[in-house]
């Protein structure tokens, strides 16, 4: 995965700041805030050493290509944003030397003497570049963590510090990741007096990272503060949002990576999989079978000390050998927690007897990180929890090397996940191309699910009940009927019926239901994650829901039959004639049918959402169209079908000569037929409503919610900020490595590439 | 490829309101304030129209005769028992004396009633030939094979009007006989046979084929009648208007009853001193006793009967209707007591909070 960071000050949807003084700035990257550049242009002292620091101090490398086009190597994406900042400002990192390091300033070339770098790693927070200015000042950059750097402010910077952690403060809350930025101009004495002590300190055999780290903490002392940087992750617009947001939904997230595992768990904090209020993060690294086990067994006895033993359930019914399709049930951790594990690992875990080690500790996990992937190996993670997990799983990827996971026919044998989903980035279509779906941008998967899927997922189980119901409902009349003709097999309905029923009749009112109705709209079902859990659950049709059609059509075909039979019972006409024959009988039937069950939609449609005798339903035109039109046009087809002309034409095929005349202008006919469709209605919602009292699922409660906000309009959403705990707002500036200091001031990585450098130095 | 939200891509769909699935919807918010008075008032309108119903209909008076003969049930038990085991059964006649204490509101309806008598069977059903019995020369000498086997005579002869229903067609025949004062003469009352089936019946589904030479018998030469039928079909009546395939009779049997127990009309009473009704008196009806029932436990039923703008007498509608709008009443008043106090419990889990 690819992602882009940059650098931000100050968000305001103006202007971009023109660039063009510029010659060497990043032609992508925009900026908004005009009195920086302003500054920087004026030639405000503190402005530029701010910059010239950013420029300096790093481990970047550079590479010019084609003239004028610099494109950077950073070992974190940040120190990339920072450096590229400063270039975009003016401060252009052009190129380095092991022991040089040349910055366009504001368009003039000076070349810095790399004295040293005091690398970065996690204990000290901060890195420190020595150089020696082409005016031959020796000047220490650093930047690091504010809590440490803050301490080794000179007191002079005090106030200017109380600021800048303010400043701090509401950048941290905004989700940036922040740093600070100070220098201090040594001595030359000094400078060299220090600069022997660290190379003792290099050099000594015994316990070297403790000296190093003493005398580095010498020199970094009595800085002056420059600034402070704070950087957005911009991971894609929304990232962390919608993994919160699926998080809520109970939709388990895993990451599968090819990146290293450092960058994988950075990424994780950042969008939110992993948290700072986890219990703790299980890292596994083993190198064979045993360790692994043991590892993973570890993790699983902090989580859920009784899995291990025999009595566990799990246990006894993974001892009893299930026949090869079974499932896992849920096991339940007591707290939340992170897995880590690496590919080389994973190779060992998903050979045979390990892999239910591995689902079962990782599925009691919040999140997992699974990073070096092979493709291979994402394919079969997927198809591991598919096997052994009663869910459904989604695949989303952008790269060539999540297809295997996507697409789920790797060398054509596997089957991997239910979904795959494509994202359209940098890195090319084939993830895309083998995608059911695709879109441009990962934050849209919230609206897939939350909303599309949701709506999908609901408007099929209400189509296939309803489908269900309105066939039974047709089809059992005929079972009433049977008693009372001798069973004969006498249908009830004209044969015309029966063939225009499904195809015709009733199609429209059910293909609008399926594709136009929204229990709950966009807003309210992003609002509400919860709302998706149903779906999980296979609430809304499942055998039960099945049942219950099959009741539903059962009863209403029991009042379809009996109360036109009670009608026309020895019953006869206003003018004494008859009403009681068998074509007659088959058009109350048959109209009343069509009544009951096209008005059978709109309970259907308010099924999802009846709540305390409030109901929302979902009547757009079409579906209006659809519902009248379709029984409008029952009548018209009546009216062409039992028509004189036709009748006659055909006598033995259309053999309901009249009855339309005859039968439609009854009252009896209406009035069963009103009868009817109360009798049919009136048990459904009456369980519709006391259905949420009753038996009230999670989701009623969110739906009354629902309408409770209907009813006292909110302001709308606030689009809300993730909170950042400021323990850790400055500790993933970096890379958690060590970085890549010794490499450069050794001048190993120079030697491959001189000509480039003495080509550049020409210049 | 990469798209941005700015710029239009070739494949973005149309940013409207029916592909977005933003049409503007009808979205009611049924409160209870709408839900619950929308239950009464359905449930009143319900009682109100049911209450309508049932009075029509009790108004309504009906007079009942079984006359299937079973023994010691009045004087048909001897036609009866002649007619046990044997075809065709002999010509038998029997009366059914009534007396009526004070006029029977008219207009009066006479039916014949069958029950246990499946006219519904799918086999029987079919049985019939809708092409001959419109009129059409060719099905007349050919009729359709769902007839069979009352398709052709023994002789080989088709049959018209072919299949079961017609062969089965009900030839008992009645007449009614006013005795106006204490042991004075009876007077036979006029009955009108005719108008007592659908007009598009025998206006336009059924009709004689094209006469020969001005004469229906010759148009129907070379055809032989059912075998139960003691008459070819042009005989059925004397009435040139009324006989054949149109006539009043075989239309009405012909509209098979979609329930094993059924009414046919047999005649109107309206003309003469009858219009009104039967005035008070004794009545005898004259029954020919020809169609035998008892082989399957069917009976045999003679009504007279007023009608109302309902129609005759079927208290059902009324009863449903009362029922189905108590059923509302009471559906309105248990969602009133539950939407109370779950408001309660609401208001109470609103306060917690």
């Amino acid at each position: 995965a690819a992602e882009k960071f940059v650098l931000v000050y100050v968000f305001q949807k103006t202007e971009k700041v023109d660039f063009s003084y510029n010659k060497l700035a990043d032609p992508k990257f925009s900026f908004y805030d005009q009195t920086l550049v302003e500054a920087v242009k004026t030639g405000d002292g503190w402005v530029h050493l701010f910059f010239l620091s950013l420029s300096l101090c790093h481990t970047v490398m550079s590479e010019e290509k084609v003239e004028g086009k610099l494109v950077y190597q950073a070992q974190s994406p940040d120190e990339g944003a920072l450096v590229t900042a400063a270039r975009n400002f003016g401060f252009v990192f052009r190129s380095r030397t092991s022991e040089t390091i040349m910055v366009v300033e504001m368009g003039e070339t000076k070349v810095y003497q790399l004295l040293a770098i005091l690398d970065f790693n996690n204990v000290r927070k901060r890195m420190s570049v020595i150089v020696r200015t082409p005016e031959g000042r020796v000047m220490l950059f650093c930047k690091g963590a504010d809590t440490i750097l803050c301490q080794r402010l000179h007191p002079s910077c005090r106030s200017l510090g109380d600021v800048t952690m303010e400043h701090l403060d509401d950048f941290a809350i905004e989700g940036l990741r922040t740093l600070m930025v100070a220098y201090r101009e040594l001595d030359n004495a000094f400078f060299q007096a220090w600069s022997k002590k660290h190379s003792e300190a290099c050099l000594s055999l015994e316990n070297r990272e403790n000296k190093i780290s003493n005398v580095c903490e010498e020199i970094e002392k009595d800085l002056m503060l420059l600034g402070a940087t704070a950087i957005e992750d911009k991971l894609q617009d929304g990232v962390p949002e919608t993994i919160i947001t699926l998080n809520k939904a109970k939709i388990k997230m895993w990451v599968l990576t090819g990146d290293k595992q450092e960058t994988a768990v950075n990424i994780a904090y950042a969008c939110n999989i992993f948290e700072d209020e986890m219990d703790e993060m299980f890292i596994v690294e083993g190198k064979d079978d045993e360790t692994i086990r043991q590892e993973l067994r570890s993790a699983r006895a902090k989580m859920k000390p009784e899995s291990l033993l025999e009595s566990d359930p799990v246990n006894t019914y993974l001892t009893t050998k299930p026949k090869m399709p079974f499932k896992i049930p849920e096991e339940v951790p007591n707290g939340n927690y992170g897995l880590v594990i690496n590919g080389y690992s994973l190779a060992y875990a998903l050979e045979g007897n390990l892999e239910l080690e591995l689902l079962r500790t990782a599925c009691m996990c919040k999140g997992v990180i699974c990073c070096r992937m092979t493709p291979l190996q994402k394919a079969q993670v997927v198809e591991l929890v598919k096997r052994y997990k009663k869910v459904v799983t989604l695949a989303i990827g952008d790269g060539a090397n999540d297809v295997s996971m996507i697409k789920g026919t790797f060398w054509g044998f596997f089957a991997a996940a239910h979904i795959g989903v494509g994202i359209s980035g940098q890195e090319g279509m084939q993830a895309m191309l083998n995608s059911d779906y695709a879109f441009s941008q990962f934050h849209y998967l919230r609206r897939l699910l939350l909303v599309h899927g949701r709506w999908s997922y609901n408007r099929m189980c209400k189509f296939l009940g309803y489908f269900f119901y309105k066939n039974f409902a047709f089809t059992l009349v005929h079972f009433w009927y049977a008693f009372f003709s001798g069973f004969s097999a006498q249908t009830v309905y004209d044969t015309w019926f029966i063939a225009f029923y499904n195809l015709v009749y009733t199609s429209l009112p059910v293909l609008g239901l399926s594709l136009f109705d929204q229990d709950v709209n966009e807003t309210w079902s992003l609002h509400f994650p919860e709302l998706y859990e149903p779906g999980q659950h296979n609430l809304y049709f499942n055998k039960k829901e099945f049942v219950k059609c099959l009741v539903h059509g059962i009863y209403s075909s029991f009042v379809l039959f009996f109360v036109p039979m009670g009608t026309i019972y020895n019953s006869v006409r206003s003018d004494g004639k008859e009403i009681s024959d068998y074509q007659s009988f088959s058009l109350i039937v048959q109209t009343s049918l069509l009544w009951v069950v096209t008005m059978q939609v709109w309970p259907v449609v308010v099924a999802g959402a009846f709540q305390i005798a409030l109901e929302t339903t979902y009547w757009t035109m079409i579906s209006h169209f659809f519902t009248w039109g379709s029984l409008g046009f029952y009548f018209c087809i009546l009216v062409f079908l039992y028509s004189d002309g036709l009748c006659l034409m055909y006598p033995n095929v259309f053999q309901f000569l009249g009855v339309a005349r005859n039968t439609l202008n009854l009252p009896q006919l209406w009035l069963s037929l009103v009868l009817s469709v109360v009798l049919c209605m009136l048990p459904v919602i009456g369980y519709q409503f006391l259905k949420p009292l009753f038996w009230p699922v999670s989701v009623d409660k969110v739906i009354d919610r629902i309408h409770h906000c209907m009813r006292h309009p909110l302001p709308p959403p606030i689009r809300t900020k993730v909170k950042h705990a400021s323990s850790r707002r400055s500790a993933y500036a970096f890379s958690h490595k060590q970085g890549f200091g010794a490499l450069i001031t050794s001048g190993k990585t120079m030697k491959g590439k001189p000509k480039k450098n003495s080509l550049l130095f020409k210049k | 490829m990469t798209w941005s939200a700015a710029a239009r891509g070739a494949h973005q769909p149309d940013n409207t309101a029916f592909t977005q699935q933003r049409l503007p919807a009808w979205q009611p918010l049924l409160s209870a304030g709408i839900a619950l008075p929308l239950f009464f008032c359905a449930g009143l309108a319900f009682i109100g129209l049911g209450l309508g119903l049932y009075y029509s209909s009790n108004g309504i008076t009906e007079l009942e005769y079984d006359y299937t003969g079973n023994p010691g049930t009045g004087n048909c038990s001897v036609c009866a028992e002649a007619g046990q085991g044997r075809a065709p059964p002999p010509t038998c006649s029997c009366a059914w004396y009534f007396s009526l204490p004070e006029l029977f509101q008219g207009p009066v309806y006479l039916y014949y009633e069958l029950t246990n008598f499946y006219q519904n069977n799918r086999r029987y059903g079919v049985s019939r030939d809708d092409e001959q019995l419109s009129g059409l020369p060719s099905a007349l000498r050919q009729p359709a094979n769902e007839c069979a086997p009352y398709q052709f005579s023994a002789a080989g002869l088709p049959i018209a009007p072919c299949g079961a229903i017609a062969n089965s067609l009900f030839n008992d025949s009645f007449s009614l006989w006013h005795q106006r004062q204490p042991d004075g003469p009876y007077v036979e009352v006029q009955l009108d046979r005719t108008g007592i089936a659908w007009w598009t019946d025998y206006h336009v589904k059924f009709r004689n084929p094209p006469l020969v030479n001005g004469s229906l018998a010759l148009a129907f030469q070379g055809t032989a009648p059912p075998p139960n039928w003691p008459r070819p079909v042009y005989e059925l009546s004397s009435d040139p208007n009324n006989t054949g395939f149109t006539n009043q009779d075989f239309v009405v049997w012909m509209r098979t009853a979609a329930l094993p127990t059924f009414r046919k009309l047999y005649a109107r009473i309206r003309q003469g001193n009858y219009t009104a009704g039967l005035p008070r008196g004794a009545y005898r009806v004259n029954i020919t006793y020809n169609y035998p029932v008892r082989s399957f436990d069917g009976h045999k039923r003679l009504i007279f009967s007023s009608i109302s703008w309902m129609g005759g007498k079927n208290p059902f509608l009324g009863i449903a209707y009362l029922v189905v709008g108590s059923l509302c009443i009471l559906t309105g008043f248990v969602m009133l007591v539950v939407y109370i106090r779950y408001q309660d419990q609401n208001d109470e889990d609103e306060d917690e909070q």
